[in-house]
């Protein structure tokens, strides 16, 4: 096994500008992916799945270090609730860019050049991995990416992986329980009675029962 | 449930198992009639296999769409979606505005296991449109015909709103609905902002439970002078819950508490011992007999492959709209080179789908509200009910006919797809900022879907493909579609309208308004409410069925589903389909006692 002080020697000796190594952060060819099949059109649906139980994961043990450090640069422990990785981001992250569907097969290369690039940008600007970097470091990185109708030319590229990135990392947060409770979702549970919304809310929105329309 | 169980002589088979053959042969077996129902899936239980409170993260990908659950993981439909494998249909063309998507179930229940549930009833205008108009074709009956069966369904199945007397809206009798449920916050905004524009929002209507059937008085209602039949039905009615107010009707209902064909068509069927269920018989042909009478079908036993053929003195597809032309056009004989029952030379074609648009906004007025549950019933608390008819008849809109809005926003249960886009309205924030952002904008959205009415034209419909086959041997459909400018420009009005709406709000819209309404519509067979194929009419030369849906070729053969719809009104067709079927059903049930069937 190559040492990470040799790989990064490496990948600075190949790439010897930076607009050089972006480009072949872009290029690189993803890890050979296994033909393998989806739940099919009858799956049980009462069973409890966890990711790599229908399709095996492929994210490298590198590429999910990357991968966990930038969910959680996105949805970072706040004191309210925890990071993305702590509720299984990551472990969805794997599952998505390995499933053999078409909107995913379309997200794998994103995914996986986006990682490859988050650690060259991060070799690049600080000799170290994303993964390594302290927060202002990886922040530093994340501005130039984080809106893609903004970002600069040579960072287009990376802040459509971004903006991608955020948003699985987004849906996969707020899909658990831990983000349900965060983002205000308390439903999910029976009621005898579903009584709307409370008459002192309606009343400071200004909302509340109308009269009936103009029969014909 | 088995295959043994089909070699009983039956006096009727029934092709299908959704909404109309589910209503057929519960009104068939409540009549006393023995049926044999052919269902093309699997046998499927809902009180075992819903999801009712799966999460998402108990499922794969967090519960999104993939193809082989076009509506995500957890909806209820089994081996179908736009696309079924070993089962294809083909594209007469490229063109993808020329193109049909045809959405199957294969599962007992059909469709109606997953479906919106929403259930508006076709107006007086809605069966005689050319009268009103110049455009399409006028049905064969009127409204006056179908009410006392929109009443009868009503009280069956179970269907919440209220009759508000708006135009060409019907109100139903008193006693049929069951009251709304109560809106959400995103819900009475719409209706305060929509009125000042002039659009009607009033509630919606929808076959779920609202509260518990009247087992009372419903059952002498429904089968007057029927003891047996009311002391069935009295009895599954009290065996379905009242809406607990969680989870998605399109996972189906393990309490019975939404109407699907699966808890409340076909229990009480089977308590009358009249009638059998084969699963896993997908049905090519109708064989007719010497008498040219229809004399049974041939099915393909799905679990052997071995080919089967079953009999009765009447046989009745409700197969869905397209699989029921499907085998109609396959079932070729000499005396009928073009498909049964086909002299007109109108099976396959006037297919419809519904108009639909969608749009939606994010409303700074309903940001960083108070937590509470919306779950509530799943959604269309609310709707607008077409309003343009006097501005149509006055030729003002430029296009014939009406469509209705469905709308819905709140703290929906957050998936895979939550936030998606955030950026936009944070200007790309993440870390604790979006966090921030996420608590702030949830909720936030409300989206609208236009459903409106399509008139039939010539350059919609399907016939058999010469070469292709499925993979029983069944030679497959092939589909030709065009939308007229009345659909394009109705298209364009809906984007126009939500636009207004959302503006009226305080809201932003999300993506481009689109004016070109050749853009703006969703594909045929997006909407999944596909009608036509064989239509009802009173002349034999230019329909495939005279009003009680009997073939007008072969008198023992009858479409009781989608297929002989002449129009298809803005109303989702699913009420109208069961109102249809059992009229058909009374009236098939009347003939075989006078021994004329």
């Amino acid at each position: 096994m190559t040492d990470r002080r040799t790989t990064i020697k490496w990948m600075l000796s190949v790439a010897a500008s930076m607009p050089l190594l972006r480009e072949r952060a872009w290029g690189q060819e993803v890890t050979a992916w296994p033909a393998v099949r989806g739940y099919g059109g009858d799956p049980d649906l009462t069973k409890l799945y966890r990711p790599g139980d229908v399709w095996p994961l492929t994210l490298s043990p590198a590429q999910r270090r990357t991968a966990t450090a930038l969910c959680n640069v996105v949805l970072p422990d706040d004191g309210r609730s925890p990071a993305a990785a702590s509720v299984g981001v990551v472990d969805f992250i794997d599952e998505w860019v390995s499933a053999p569907y078409p909107r995913q097969i379309k997200d794998r290369p994103i995914v996986l050049e986006g990682l490859a690039w988050m650690d060259a940008e991060a070799l690049l600007r600080f000799e170290k991995y994303f993964a390594e970097l302290d927060e202002s470091q990886q922040h530093a990185i994340c501005d130039d990416i984080c809106y893609e109708p903004k970002a600069a030319p040579k960072f287009v590229r990376a802040a459509a992986f971004f903006a991608r990135y955020r948003d699985l990392s987004v849906g996969a947060y707020y899909s658990t329980p831990t983000g349900w409770k965060d983002i205000g979702y308390i439903g999910n549970v029976p009621l005898t009675k579903f009584e709307g919304p409370p008459a002192d809310l309606l009343q400071k929105l200004g909302l509340g029962p109308q009269d009936p329309p103009k029969g014909t | 449930m088995t295959a043994p169980a089909a070699k009983k002589q039956y006096d009727v088979i029934v092709v299908g198992s959704g909404a109309a053959g589910g209503q057929t042969a519960y009104t068939l077996s409540m009549e006393g009639v023995k049926v044999l129902m052919l269902e093309a899936g699997r046998n499927y239980v809902p009180e075992q296999e819903t999801p009712m409170f799966q999460t998402p993260d108990q499922a794969p990908l967090r519960g999104a769409s993939t193809p082989e659950k076009d509506f995500g993981f957890y909806d209820a439909t089994i081996d179908g979606g736009w696309t079924v494998p070993g089962e294809p249909y083909v594209q007469s063309t490229s063109d993808p505005h020329g193109r049909f998507a045809w959405w199957r179930s294969r599962m007992l229940g059909g469709r109606t296991n997953h479906w919106g549930r929403i259930s508006l009833r076709n107006g007086p205008y809605d069966f005689k449109p050319r009268t009103r108009d110049g455009l399409g074709m006028d049905w064969p009956i009127s409204y006056e015909d179908v009410a006392p069966y929109y009443d009868k369904v009503e009280r069956l199945i179970g269907v919440y709103g209220t009759s508000e007397g708006l135009e060409n809206t019907p109100n139903s009798s008193p006693g049929c609905l069951l009251p709304p449920p109560a809106p959400l916050i995103s819900d009475y905004l719409v209706q305060q902002r929509a009125r000042r524009l002039g659009i009607p929002i009033v509630p919606g209507h929808r076959a779920v439970l609202t509260q518990q059937l009247d087992f009372k008085r419903s059952p002498a209602l429904l089968h007057p002078g029927n003891p047996k039949a009311q002391k069935i039905i009295a009895a599954h009615m009290q065996q379905r819950a009242a809406c607990i107010w969680a989870t998605d009707c399109g996972r189906g209902c393990s309490i019975r508490a939404n109407y699907q064909s699966t808890t409340v068509h076909l229990p009480p069927a089977l308590a009358t011992g009249n009638l059998d269920i084969v699963c896993n018989a997908m049905v090519s042909h109708v064989v007719l007999g010497k008498n040219g009478l229809a004399k049974g079908v041939k099915y393909v036993d799905k679990t052997s492959g071995a080919e089967r053929q079953v009999s009765a003195r009447v046989i009745v597809l409700a197969a869905s709209a397209c699989e029921t032309a499907r085998i109609l056009l396959n079932s070729k004989s000499a005396s009928f080179p073009n498909g049964l029952a086909n002299s007109s030379g109108k099976v396959g074609r006037y297919i419809m789908d519904t108009v639909g648009a969608d749009l939606s906004g994010q409303i700074p007025l309903l940001e960083s509200l108070p937590p509470q549950n919306e779950d509530g019933a799943s959604g269309h608390a609310f709707y607008a009910p077409w309003w343009g008819y006097q501005d149509q008849q006055k030729g003002k809109l430029g296009f014939a006919r009406g469509y209705h809005i469905e709308f819905g926003g709140g703290r929906r249960m957050p998936g895979a797809g939550t936030l998606h886009g955030i950026e936009r309205f944070t200007g790309g924030s993440y870390g604790k900022k979006l966090k921030e952002d996420a608590r702030r904008y949830y909720g936030s959205f409300v989206g609208f879907a236009g459903r409106g009415e399509m008139i039939p034209n010539e350059n919609s419909y399907c016939e058999i493909d010469p070469v292709v086959k499925d993979k029983w041997g069944i030679p497959v459909l092939r589909f030709h579609w065009k939308w007229s400018e009345h659909e394009t420009r109705q298209a364009a009005h809906m984007q126009k309208t939500f636009a207004d709406i959302v503006q009226a709000m305080g809201g932003c819209v999300m993506g481009k308004v689109q004016s070109d309404g050749a853009e703006a519509i969703a594909p045929g067979g997006f909407i999944i409410h596909e009608v036509g194929g064989a239509i009802m009419g009173a002349d034999r030369r230019t329909s495939v069925t005279n009003e009680w849906c009997q073939t007008w070729d072969v008198k023992n053969l009858f479409l009781t589903d989608g297929a002989v719809f002449v129009s298809n009104a803005d109303k989702n067709p699913t009420l109208t389909i069961m109102a249809l079927a059992w009229r058909s059903a009374d009236h098939i049930a009347g003939r075989m006692r006078r021994k004329e069937l």
